[in-house]
Formats: structure tokens, sequence, C-alpha cells
């Protein structure tokens, strides 16, 4: 009894200093990413959708002026970003905790959202769980179940029968490897190999060798972002095994557009599955490309970008429905069901499980007045996150 | 200063260790600063207990390497096991702290002490790269063993109960800095007893010279092994304690950069002093902090400046450097 | 069978050969002054740097951006080890670690501040693109490149050691640096040749790098791993260990990943690991 009184006592603490706080005009917005480390580029790119939505909309909503607070975990790091996320609640006295590029800082931090009842925006980290580890948790980025389920179901249904498997060997390459399987085989297929590369990996070629001695009709790849989509792209052209002889399926990373111009000509053909495609042709995304190429030198928006953008909107429009009111329950209730055009295409969040809900983009790389641009095949509307409720 | 030499020439070797023993006026006032977060800033509480905690993992490290001259670049693989291995046994429905903490320890000491045969047949360069190779076949096996220890996406589900079933762990961090505090003086008091006991004298023999300590009677290897293992308890202990204090623990826990990083601490608080290690850690950590907070992104600018000033102008490190200073006041 | 085993072969020894350029200079200064730089991957993070702006914003073509990475590397390690390392030569192994760490970060810092995180792109030219396909197997080109570039420079460093006056001189100061001083060698100036040349070497290597494992800031760090890794597998001071080590890392891993794909991630440290046990000194080192 006493440990409860203690515990109740210290955030009964920490509660008037963010009422304090409350009385004031500034609302503080906690960013926990990792700026410094490996994955400083998806920091860099996701804190630039959040600038650009703040440079478009201004800093003000609801009467209160937006404060960014930036704290970097260094890399995949829980510990840090759980720490973070407690001094900027106990500190900085922050309304909401925004940000997580990665699944493991996000399931670490989640526990003080919970503690602190404060909105936490998850702005990309992929797997399904994450909105599961908060009530307070609520997610604009994609799922990787959600883009790949479909995938493999609609692989099936062009006529694809027989797919290799390859993906990076951690949590996300997994998740990825299971629901396409999930999807491909429930429709009919078979997967003839599975095979994962290591996540530090710096060469494909072992991997890529495989796959062509299998020779199965078409390969499926997951790999991370950075440097390894453009490695292994032409590790496969290579060997042959690519279109149009050869199908090959995947993940968006592997066409992004610094991967694209690095594959160059072997990129041509190659089919993804994804939630964000640059070239869509609409006029909120081109607005969007627009604005963020010249407020970037020159660097287009990826689905980093994208998360962090339209996670601002989120937190604007909850701001406007509670008047400002910051507690976390109020701004979830706000969030749950919300629906709204992001330049990724139409886009809510499920009442349910809080999590996002989105038109997922078939592609594939084609040659557009004269250069190699993800073209859009097929639009899947209103996908869901084929896991939540299905692993209890 | 010669005349200090002179005397210390002729005491007994126990007398003095004895006098090494003695508590300095500076460490009192040292361990009674460590309270001050308590009061001045219970805001930074949090970030107290992971420097409290990576300061037990740095002097896990000094033993070894300030005192034993093992210089590793794979310590992790100790402080990760510890940290898994506390976090799996409350996620597996023991949330008892003590306890876990305790089991923490004895695993990573009892792998500490089977890895040792390994680590005691080889020197210099080759050493640092059999520890380096063995933190990364760690890292990768807590990778394929994702149905144990969740994988990349970390381990879920770590409740750690209220130390004494009275003190819960709360969100300030008053209970976590006071847990890892008093485990890191505990081991400090330890770690101050065994390097200013007999067995600590022969492990410096065998840093300064290996060769000549068979020759005097003394096993070196079974020394080696010794402190070896007492080291990976030590650090299982600190991995333990992070799994424990902030309920998560992931693959970086077991990274190469944790094992790097330690070792950088170390050098910059000065190696065989004890005092170095946390000291090391509260600088490097704290300036981390506080440049992140400048500017997320560039931080590591001004950490590099600092490491390569810290060499330029304190060989020694700053402890070494500090207690010139006071050397030369008196 | 014999096809996949060639090709397995061809490109084990390809990204062995890669490695090579990166460590070799590491591996000889390393053996020489016993001076630990583990900011050698940050070099070559620098080479890489060179080649892609001198294609981006020079408009060099591939093969003259090379060179270039070669030169621009030697030329500042000069600089950095007059002005800075050459302080640190009797300061103790400990204090050159955390120096030069301490180096990498700063590295690694000024290229985020200057090129951003993003993934750097090296466009190759075409006749470097694609593959060639012989007696029914397809060798990617980039690769046979990077193979032939290696083995050249292996040439040139043996001739060179083997022929000359300055390949004698440093052939003296690895074995023994107090006698070659002794005999009124100059070992400093004949260190500062052989850091330029080693870091150079890194500078190049970096370039060839950015094709297969791309270019970003962590790049330093990233690639320090792998150059320990071969230095201490083929052993200290010895050209012939860095070329062997690296050509028996590079094939043992990607022939491994073939046949063995589940352990692919832990081959090349339990190949680290279970050679260094062996032979302590790695494979030709002599102390």
């Amino acid at each position: 009894m006493l440990k409860t009184t203690a515990g109740a006592a210290v955030l009964a603490l920490g509660l008037a200093f963010s009422a304090g706080a409350m009385a004031q005009e500034t609302l503080k917005i906690g960013v926990i990413l990792p700026y410094s480390g490996p994955f400083a580029d998806a920091a860099n790119q996701l804190q630039a959708g959040i600038d650009l939505y703040l440079a478009e909309h201004g800093n003000e909503v609801a009467g209160r002026t937006i404060e960014i607070i930036k704290r970097d975990t260094g890399g995949p790091a829980p510990d840090v970003a759980r720490r973070l996320a407690q001094e900027l609640v106990v500190r900085d006295n922050v309304d909401i905790l925004a940000g997580f590029a990665l699944t493991p800082e996000a399931l670490g931090a989640a526990e003080i959202a919970t503690e602190a009842q404060k909105l936490m925006v998850v702005m990309n980290a992929a797997t399904s769980i994450v909105t599961e580890q908060s009530p307070y948790i609520v997610r604009t980025g994609v799922t990787i179940p959600q883009l790949n389920y479909s995938f493999g179901g609609w692989a099936y249904e062009q006529g694809i029968r027989e797919v290799y498997t390859l993906v990076a060997d951690y949590g996300p390459g997994i998740d990825a490897e299971a629901s396409f399987a999930k999807g491909f085989t429930e429709a009919g297929g078979t997967i003839v190999g599975a095979d994962r590369t290591p996540v530090a990996n710096p060469d494909f070629s072992a991997f890529v060798q495989r796959v062509a001695d299998a020779s199965p009709e078409a390969v499926y790849i997951f790999v991370p972002g950075g440097a390894q989509p453009a490695a292994i792209g032409k590790a496969l052209a290579d060997r042959g095994i690519a279109p149009p002889d050869f199908k090959v399926l995947a993940q968006g990373e592997l066409t992004h557009p610094e991967a694209m111009e690095s594959m160059g000509e072997t990129a041509r053909g190659i089919i993804t599955t994804f939630h964000y495609t640059l070239e869509r042709d609409d006029p909120l995304n081109a607005a969007y490309v627009e604005g963020y190429t010249s407020a970037n030198n020159g660097r287009k928006p990826d689905l980093f970008s994208i998360g962090g953008y339209d996670g601002m909107h989120l937190i604007f429009e909850a701001l406007k429905a509670t008047n400002g009111d910051t507690s976390g329950d109020a701004l979830v209730e706000a969030a749950k069901g919300m629906a709204w055009d992001s330049p990724r295409g139409p886009m809510s969040i499920d009442p349910e499980t809080r999590d996002v809900v989105q038109t997922v983009y078939i592609r594939e790389v084609q040659e557009v007045d004269g250069e190699l641009q993800n073209v859009i095949l097929e639009e899947i509307p209103a996908v869901k996150d084929p896991l939540h409720g299905v692993a209890k | 200063m010669t005349t200090d030499v002179s005397t210390t020439a002729k005491i007994a070797p126990r007398d003095w260790l004895a006098r090494r023993s003695r508590w300095s006026p500076f460490e009192v006032l040292f361990w009674l600063a460590t309270l001050l977060p308590f009061i001045l800033f219970p805001s930074y509480l949090p970030l107290a207990n992971q420097i409290a905690i990576a300061a037990l993992f740095a002097l896990s490290v000094d033993l070894i390497l300030g005192y034993a001259g093992i210089v590793t670049l794979g310590h992790a693989m100790f402080f990760g096991l510890g940290a898994y291995c506390a976090g799996i046994i409350s996620v597996r429905g023991w949330g008892e702290p003590l306890t876990g903490l305790l089991a923490a320890g004895v695993f990573a000491g009892a792998v500490g002490f089977v890895a040792s045969f390994l680590i005691t047949r080889v020197q210099h360069l080759a050493l640092i790269m059999v520890t380096l190779g063995l933190g990364f076949l760690t890292y990768e096996l807590a990778n394929a063993v994702h149905w144990l220890t969740g994988g990349t996406d970390g381990l879920r589900g770590i409740r750690t109960w209220p130390v004494f079933g009275q003190f819960r762990f709360d969100m300030w961090g008053y209970t976590s800095y006071a847990y890892a505090l008093v485990v890191l003086f505990v081991c400090f008091l330890f770690s101050r007893l065994l390097v200013n006991s007999s067995f600590g004298l022969a492990l410096r023999g065998i840093r300064e010279n290996v060769r000549r300590m068979p020759a005097i009677g003394a096993d070196h290897k079974a020394h080696l092994r010794l402190i070896y293992a007492i080291s990976a308890a030590m650090a299982g202990l600190a991995g333990g304690l992070l799994a424990q204090t902030t309920n998560t623990v992931a693959l970086d826990s077991l990274s190469f950069e944790r094992s790097a990083d330690v070792v950088v601490m170390l050098i910059l608080g000065g190696t065989g002093r004890l005092y170095g290690a946390i000291l090391g850690t509260l600088i490097f950590l704290v300036a981390r902090d506080q440049l992140a907070g400048i500017n997320p992104q560039y931080w590591y600018f001004g950490i590099g400046l600092l490491l390569m000033a810290v060499v330029l102008f304190m060989p020694k490190g700053i402890l070494g450097f500090l207690a010139r200073i006071v050397d030369r006041a008196k | 069978m014999i096809s996949q085993i060639t090709i397995v072969l061809f490109d084990g020894f390809a990204f062995g050969m890669l490695l090579f350029l990166l460590s070799v200079g590491l591996s000889v200064t390393l053996g020489m002054m016993n001076f630990i730089n583990l900011a050698h991957g940050a070099f070559g993070m620098f080479g890489g740097y060179v080649a892609v702006t001198a294609m981006r914003q020079l408009g060099l073509p591939f093969l003259a951006a090379l060179p270039l990475a070669f030169i621009a590397m030697a030329l500042a390690s000069v600089v950095i080890e007059r002005s800075l390392f050459r302080r640190l030569y009797k300061a103790g192994e400990l204090n050159q670690v955390l120096f030069t760490i301490g180096l990498v970060f700063v590295a690694a810092a000024v290229a985020t501040f200057t090129f951003g995180t993003v993934q750097q792109v090296i466009i190759l030219p075409d006749w470097l693109r694609g593959s060639v396909e012989l007696w029914g197997i397809r060798f990617g080109i980039y690769r046979a490149f990077i193979i032939l570039v290696a083995l050249l420079v292996t040439a040139l460093l043996v001739f060179g050691l083997e022929r000359t006056r300055l390949g004698a001189q440093i052939r003296a100061a690895v074995d023994n640096q107090r006698m070659a001083q002794g005999l009124g060698l100059d070992v400093e100036r004949v260190f500062a040749v052989t850091f330029a040349l080693g870091s150079g070497l890194a500078g190049l290597g970096g370039a060839l790098a950015v094709e297969i494992v791309g270019l970003s800031p962590s790049f330093g760090f990233q690639m320090l791993v792998y150059v320990l890794i071969v230095v201490s597998v083929g052993g200290l001071g010895s050209i012939t260990g860095s070329f062997v080590g690296a050509a028996l890392l590079g094939i043992g891993d990607v022939a491994g990943k073939y046949f063995w794909p589940e352990i692919g991630s832990f081959l090349i440290y339990l190949l680290l690991v279970s050679i260094l046990l062996v032979r302590p000194l790695g494979l030709f080192g002599k102390r």
C-alpha cells in the first residue's frame, strides 16, 4: 500500500508541475529520435517532415504556441529513449511525446506514456505490437504487416505461384517475411525458399547466388533503407535475376530515391509495396514534395518524412478538437477515428487499435519522361494492420 | 614528494597495503556528493541512474584493464548477458529485484569464467580482437534466439517489483538511483578491498611484467581468470541494474558501441584508479547530455574534441591530472 | 556445382580485396610504429567523400576520382601525422585509442555537417556496370575491377618493398626500429612516408567501397571493425598477411553464407576467434 501512495505522491508532484505549465501559453512536444549514430538519416528525414508541417501551418494551434524539444537516443537504445521520455515529462514538462523511429525505442518509452498519461505519437516504428504497449500510443507511420500481407495476396493474383523470400534477419525483416508469406500462401502460392541476411551485411552476393540457384519465379526482398537496397539490387542484376524475365518483389525501401539513382537501369521493373509514393499524381502530394524539396536542399521526402508530417497533423487536429486541452486521455480520444487527406493519400486512425489505416500502393519502376519512377499499378484502400488481436 | 617515496619504501608490504586502504577525506566527500542529485537536481535522477550503472560497468572494466592489463573491446557481452538474465527472469514471472540482480551477476560471472580460459591464451592485439569477436558472437546469438530475447525489438514485459516490497520504481527515478547507487557503492568497496589486497598486488605485477610473475612463483593465469570472472560478474550486475531500473533490454546492451564507449569513458577518467572509472563516466555522460541538449545532431563533435584534448593535455586521464595538481599543491 | 563454387570464390575474393585495400595501411603502421590508429576507417570515409565530390561537383570521371581520393587522403594524413599523431607515439596505446576515437567522432560530425546524413551515390561509368558471362558463369564487372586494382596495388607494394631503397628502410624499421635508428636511418621520416602511403590506400579503398557498401557519416565506425579483423588475422606489419587474411575472410564469409546461410552472421567472428586462438600473432605476424 505504501508503495502506491509514494508512487501517487510523486506522480502528483509531477502532474502539479505540468499543471503549472498548462497555465502558460507554450505547448511542449518532446521529440525522441536517433539524431546521431547509424539511424541518423531516418531521424533527420523525420524531423524535416515535422519542420515542414510547422513551417506550413505556423506554430500556433488552439491558442497555444508549439515548442519542439528534440532529444537524441544515438541509435537503437530503448533505455536511453525511456530516460529521455522520463526527463521530458518530469523536467521539461512536455505535453506530448513524439518521434520514435525505431521499434525498441517506442517500446522503451511506452511505459512512461502510460504512467504520465501523455499522448505518444509514434511516427515510424513499424512493428505491429507497438500500439498495444500503451493506451496513449497513436501511430501515424506504417506497419510492416499492413504493407506485406495484402502484397502477398496481390502477387498471387498476378499469376505468381512460387516465391523465394530474402529478408534482413531482424524484427522488421522477420515480420515482413511472415506477413508476405501469409498473404501469399493463403491465396494459394508456395514459398520455395527463405533466407535471412545479417542486418549489417556488406555483401549480398552469396545470398543472391542461392536465389539464382533455386531459380524460382519471383523473389521477395526486405532490407532496411540506407546502403543495402542499392547493393542488393545491383547484386540481383549481376546474377541476371532481374525483370523482365524474373520478378523482383520488395517493400518500398528497395526503390527509394537514392537507391534508384545508384541502381540506374537495373532498377527497372522492380515491384514494391509502400504507403508513400513520391511521384503519386495528386495536388496535395505535389505541394508537399515541392515544399519539402525546397526546404531541404533538393532532398526528397521519404517514409520517415511523411510519418513525421502526418504525426504533426494529428497533433494539431487533436489539439483543435480538445480546444487546447493536453491531457493524454482527451487527445487520444480526439485522435481515435480521425481521418484526413495526407500527401500519401486518404488515411485514418483506427478507433479500436489507435493504429494507422491507409492505402497500400503497389508500384513498379518504369520510365516516365526519361526518368525512372515508382509508377503505381494498384491501390488497395483502407488497409488495417492484419496482426492486431491475432497474437493474443 | 621525495620523502613520501622513501618512507613507502621502508615500510612492510602489509602496512603499505593498509595505508592504501585508508580512506582519504576526498573519498568521503566524493561519496557524499553522489547524494546531491536527490536534493539539488531531482529532475536529473534518471540520468544519475544511468551514470551510476555505466560507472559500475566502467569499474568492472577498470579491474581487468587498469589492474591486470587486459584491454577489452567486448565487455558489453557480460553487461548484456546480465541485462538479459535479469530481464528474462522478470518476464517469466519473478520480478523481485535483488534475487534477479544476483542471478544476473552470477550468470555473467560464470560465462566470464568460461571465457577467461580463452582470454588468457592470448595477448596484445589478439586479446583485444578475441574479446571483440566473442562480443559480436554473443550479440548475433541473442539476435538469433529471438524467441527468448525478443530479437531487435527487445525484450517485452519486464516488470520489476518494488525493492524489499516497499520502494516502487517511480517515474522521477528516486528508487532507481538509490538502488543503483547502493549497488555501485557496494561493488566499489569490494573492488577497493580487492585491489588493495595481495591479490591486487599480484595483478599489478602481471600488468607490469607478465613473464616475471611465474618466475616469482605466482600462477598468473589463475589470477587472470579469477579477476576476469569477477569483472564479468560486476558487468553483469550493471546490466541487470539497467534492465531492472528501465524495464527494457534490447540488443544494444550487447553492442560493440557499448563495449567501446565504456573503454573510452574509463581511459578518459584514468585507468587503474577505480575513481577514474566513475569520474570518466560522469564527465562523458554529462557532457554528452548537455551537448546533445544544445544540438542533438552534432554533439559528438564536442565529445570528440574533449577526448582529443584530454589526451594532449592530460595523458594520465582526468583523474591523473587532478592527482598531479593535488600533489603539487602539497 | 563447379560453376557455383567458382562464383562464390570470385565474389568472396573480390570482397576480400576491398577489405585488403582498406586495411593494409593500418597493418603496416601498426606493425612499424605500434601506433593504434582507430581513425583508419574514417580515412577510408574521407577518400569516399573525396571521390563522390570530385565526380559530382567537378564532373571528374570515376577513373580520375580514384587516384584523387588516394592523393587527397595521403596529403591530409601528412598534415594529421605532423600536427597531431607524432605527439602520441610515446603516449601509450590507451591514449592513442582515446585520441583516434575522438578523431573518428569529429570526422563523423564534420561529414554530417558537410554532406548530410544521406547515403552517397557513385554513378559508375557504363563499362564498369553489369556482368559478363564466361563459361556459363556471370561475373560482376565491378568486382573484377576491384580485384584488378587490388592485385596491382599488391604488386606495386611488394615490388616497392623488395626492390626500392624506401622499401628496405621500411622493412628495417618494421623489423627493429631501434636498430634501424642506430644505423642512422631517419625512422621518423620513413614512418611519415609509410603513414601517408597507408592512409592513401585507405582513401582509395574507401572510394572503391562506396559502390558496394555505401557511404554515410557512420562509415568510419562501420568499417573499423572489419579493418581491425583483417589486420589481426593477417598479422601486423605484413603485406602478404593482410592480403591472405583479407582474401581468406572474404572467401570464408561469402562461401559460408552461401553454403550455410543460417550462421551467416556469425561466420566472420568465428573465423576471427578461432584463427587468433590458434595463431595469436595472426597468419603472418612476426611479433
